[in-house]
């Protein structure tokens, strides 16, 4: 049987993979911050054909509650098959320009807590020999921009470390998967203008649960955003500096 | 953030403030306008529009909350569609009660528009396999709604066009199949009295029957069609009939509609003359029988950027013929229709809802591309037809019918009233309110 473990489980994205490996027939372990929506969505997960679905709360950057929602999660699922990280904000960008406070807990939200996390689990998956172990990071992460600089210089931490992390487990036979989506149709980015550059949170469940079952080290999704990233990271500075992206 | 919007018959355009429902456990939003829950959209008129007001999107309430494999209950959100739970539900032998010719709507909007489907005359409209719904009102409150529990509140909200509050989650009870698969009939009739005849032959042994009209013939062709009977089919080992195939989509909207008196009259004496032996036995999965246009995304867009009206009416059997071939013969005068026009008989049972629509009698459903007054006033005439018979015309299709039209087709109207929601409104319900 597969397990999988999810946090940030009430993210769209985190959701729509969790229903993929819930029509699986997986064993799940969902943690989030939102009491009753985990109770919905692990009830609508056992009837889309979850054997299993345990639940823990957990406000990522409570870093020093991490370790006991790890234990609970191994204690339910003994041995972890799928670790998906999905948790994530969308920073105002003006808003962490004029408070440093803002910006700090911003990037602790999406670099830092998901790097402790990562570093808590990178040991009971190397113990295991076994397993996936993938990561939202972002396109946003590829090169600082001014729109979004904040959010993607923790990206950019999260996609860095997990390049290493990936490296060092690859040894042990667990893979680190590093997921680069572009913009996604979710409540996180509900008042954006969306264009044809836009998918669907499904969509991007379908990449992240084909590019673990492979064995991927970094996906972008969709797909089209490899070149388009390729062009942006190689756009000289001299050229960067006088346009708006 | 005001949007532009349109309802699936592309016509009429509103704008709207979106407002997403993202849990149903929380009361609704505090809003100075008034408010219309959304589903999916594919109501053809304005029913599902609230123009200058706010649409509670249900995209989000797509949660089931449990499944009973040995009973067929089901409980879910109110914004999960037909399609997701076909998809649980099929594999593991069950079926939905009734079903519209769309898979993508939701089922708080199967509810508010009191659906019904090829079976109507066995098992009547959605409304009657409802075992209980939940209703979140603006003011807070919430009624579980059943035919023993708050009875009113469930006829009102039953048909009630969103407009009593908003269903936040629903218990179906689904009916046993055996597997996907449909044992069909497909007969060639030659007029309107060929349809009536094997419609009273067949209701009796055929949970689905429907019948395909060419809406262009006339004279002694009045009313030819093809006419489908359908049973699931029993599971047979060595039978392996033809899975859906892939869909196509409609890529674009294009300037002007394709649907004109040159393409309808050739497509649909093809269409007709496509069969050419009197009757085709044939075992197809469902999907096809039931959703022949899902196979087709974005179908709407053939109409152009004027969209169309459907209008969808049913007739008392005392003088239906007559009445029919009343329609029909004005709908062949005026040159305009459709590729898909459909007839069917109602049967007698009653509906829980105060504002449902099926009753006994014949129902005829048809598009008509928008040519401005031109088929305004057609479907006036129409109207004058259904009025004379005292049958009515379906909201869930229209765009169009006068507010003294309206209550004379649905006389609860009155009565239904104080159940509507002091926050709620929509463009529909302004309309035949003026």
């Amino acid at each position: 049987m597969l397990n999988v473990l999810i946090f940030g489980a009430t993210s769209a994205i985190a959701e729509a993979t969790a229903r993929r490996y819930a029509a699986r027939g997986a064993r799940l372990f969902l943690v989030a911050r939102d009491v009753t929506r985990l109770a919905d969505i692990a009830a609508d997960l056992r009837v889309r054909g979850a054997v299993d679905v345990g639940q823990a709360t957990l406000d990522v950057n409570r870093l020093d509650a991490h370790a006991s929602v790890l234990d609970q999660a191994w204690a339910k699922l003994e041995c972890v098959d799928v670790v998906l990280i999905a948790h994530g904000t969308l920073p105002d960008q003006g808003a962490c320009e004029s408070s440093v406070e803002t910006a700090l807990a911003e990037f602790a939200t999406n670099g830092i807590s998901t790097i402790a996390l990562m570093t808590a689990l990178a040991p009971r998956m190397e113990a295991q020999r076994h397993g996936a172990l993938a990561v939202i990071s972002s396109v946003a992460g590829d090169r600082g921009r001014q729109s979004n600089y904040l959010y993607g210089a923790a990206k950019a931490a999260v996609s860095t470390f997990a390049s290493g992390l990936r490296q060092r487990l690859a040894k042990v036979g667990v893979n680190v998967l590093t997921i680069k989506p572009g913009f996604v149709d979710t409540p996180m980015t509900r008042n954006f203008r969306k264009g044809v550059l836009w998918a669907k949170p499904e969509a991007i469940a379908r990449g992240i649960v084909r590019a673990a079952d492979r064995g991927r080290s970094v996906v972008y999704l969709p797909g089209f955003w490899l070149p388009i990233m390729l062009i942006i990271r190689h756009i000289p500075e001299f050229i960067f500096k006088r346009i708006k992206l | 953030m005001a949007r532009i919007g349109h309802s699936w018959g592309r016509y009429p355009k509103a704008s709207h403030t979106l407002v997403n429902v993202v849990d149903r456990h929380q009361p609704l939003p505090a809003l100075d306008r008034a408010m219309l829950p959304y589903g999916n959209g594919r109501s053809y008129g304005d029913s599902c529009l609230n123009d200058s007001g706010v649409l509670l999107h249900t995209r989000e309430l797509d949660h089931f909350i449990s499944f009973d494999p040995e009973s067929g209950e089901l409980d879910c959100e109110a914004g999960l569609q037909l399609a997701d739970i076909l998809d649980l539900i099929v594999p593991q032998g069950w079926f939905l009660p009734v079903t519209p010719g769309t898979r993508f709507i939701t089922v708080g909007g199967a509810i508010a528009n009191d659906v019904h489907g090829k079976n109507h005359h066995r098992a009547g409209n959605f409304g009657r396999h409802v075992l209980e719904l939940e209703l979140l009102r603006s003011d807070g409150s919430r009624r579980v709604c059943s035919l023993t529990e708050n009875r009113d509140w469930f006829a009102a909200t039953i048909g009630g066009l969103g407009l009593t509050g908003l269903i936040t989650r629903a218990r179906i009870q689904l009916r046993r199949i055996t597997g996907p698969w449909m044992s069909t009939e497909v007969h060639r009739f030659e007029n309107l009295t060929g349809f009536f005849r094997l419609s009273e032959r067949s209701d009796q042994d055929y949970e689905y029957t429907v019948a395909w009209i060419d809406c262009v013939a006339s004279g002694r062709e009045l009313g030819r069609g093809l006419f489908t009977r359908a049973n699931h089919a029993p599971a047979h080992p060595d039978h392996r009939p033809v899975a859906p195939s892939r869909r196509l989509r409609v890529p674009f909207t294009p300037p002007v509609s394709l649907v004109n008196r040159l393409t309808l009259r050739s497509f649909n004496t093809m269409y007709y003359r496509r069969q050419r032996q009197p009757v085709a036995h044939t075992t197809i999965h469902y999907e096809p029988h039931f959703y022949p246009l899902d196979g087709i995304l974005d179908w709407n867009r053939i109409y152009g950027p004027r969209g169309f009206m459907q209008y969808q009416c049913v007739v008392p059997p005392a003088d239906a013929e007559h009445r029919i071939a009343q329609l029909l013969r004005t709908i062949a005068a005026s040159g305009s229709g459709s590729f898909l026009a459909v007839l069917k008989q109602f049967g007698t049972l009653p509906s829980p809802g105060m504002l449902s629509f099926p009753r006994p009698g014949t129902t005829l459903a048809l598009d008509f591309s928008n040519e401005g007054s031109r088929t305004l006033k057609l479907l006036d005439r129409l109207d004058q037809i259904v009025a004379e018979a005292d049958g009515a015309v379906y909201p869930a299709k229209d765009a169009r019918m006068s507010g003294s039209r309206f209550r004379q087709y649905f006389p609860a109207w009155a009565s239904f009233r104080p159940f509507i929601d002091p926050q709620f409104s929509s463009s529909f319900w302004r309309r035949v309110m003026e």
